[in-house]
């Protein structure tokens, strides 16, 4: 399962200075290195290390990840909104592959 | 292909581990001591308890995905905010499971995501706050299938 797509849910919209909720989850192996193969080797890690969003180029939050997050993971978290505009979401894979995403709010 | 008595005895030996002990063979569980090493290093002391809450289900059927949540009371000013948070569990193979980086446009520092727990264990969490105090919260997820092995 090479094939990583990302599901988000942001609200449309929000009051200025509202704290909104942001639930992400990634679809992903997360191989946690630990586990072997038939023949006893060990099958190599392959998971998402490193998550971060970002509001209008600014950092919100950011974590990283080891072996045991379960498969798929799932992010929930908050972020302050001031102003419209665009969250960016990153989420790097082991093998140095970048997924990326992005999702408006505007601020009534 | 012909099998040596040896070659026999090493696949099935390998077959077994791989479907029964898959973590125990997948190398040393980390022990608690290692855990404190880990959190006093990242805590730079002792940390208070306190100030962060920990939320895990007090039984875990699935050790594969176990819901975890934090919150770490603060104001999550420019001045005065939660820098960030690790997150442990002292039975898995590797005991750092996460950490979370928070700045003030974080609003909240909470956070939810889903673990594996490889035995029944403490979960641990650290906050580490912009002054620099730091504050913890443990609690123990009875695990009934590991979520480690093959």
């Amino acid at each position: 399962m090479s094939e990583t797509k990302p599901r988000i849910k942001v609200p449309e919209t929000a009051a200025a200075g509202e704290v909104v909720t942001i639930k992400t989850l990634m679809s992903h192996i997360m191989e946690s290195g630990q586990r072997k193969d038939k023949d006893g080797n060990v099958i190599p890690r392959k998971i998402i290390n490193k998550f971060t969003c970002e509001f209008n180029g600014k950092p919100v939050f950011a974590c990283n990840l080891e072996g045991g997050i379960s498969a798929n993971p799932y992010m929930e978290f908050t972020a302050k909104v001031t102003e419209s505009g665009t969250f960016k979401f990153a989420w790097v894979d082991d093998d140095g592959t970048v997924t990326t995403a992005e999702q408006a709010i505007a601020v009534k | 292909m012909q099998l040596t008595r040896r070659e026999v005895l090493a696949l099935s030996v390998g077959a077994t581990v791989f479907g029964v002990a898959g973590l125990r063979a997948g190398g040393a569980v980390a022990a608690p001591e290692d855990v404190k090493k880990l959190m006093m290093e990242f805590a730079g002391g002792e940390p208070k308890t306190g100030r962060i809450a920990l939320t895990v289900p007090e039984i875990a059927e699935n050790g594969n995905s176990v819901p975890v949540s934090f919150a770490v009371e603060s104001p999550m000013t420019d001045k005065d905010y939660v820098s960030s948070v690790m997150l442990y569990a002292d039975g898995n193979p590797v005991p750092t499971v996460a950490s979370f980086t928070f700045t003030p446009m974080s609003g909240k520092a909470v956070a939810t995501t889903r673990m594996r727990l490889a035995k029944t264990q403490n979960v641990i969490v650290v906050a580490k706050m912009s002054d620099g105090s730091s504050f913890t919260d443990t609690k123990q997820v009875k695990v009934t299938i590991g979520g480690c092995g093959g």
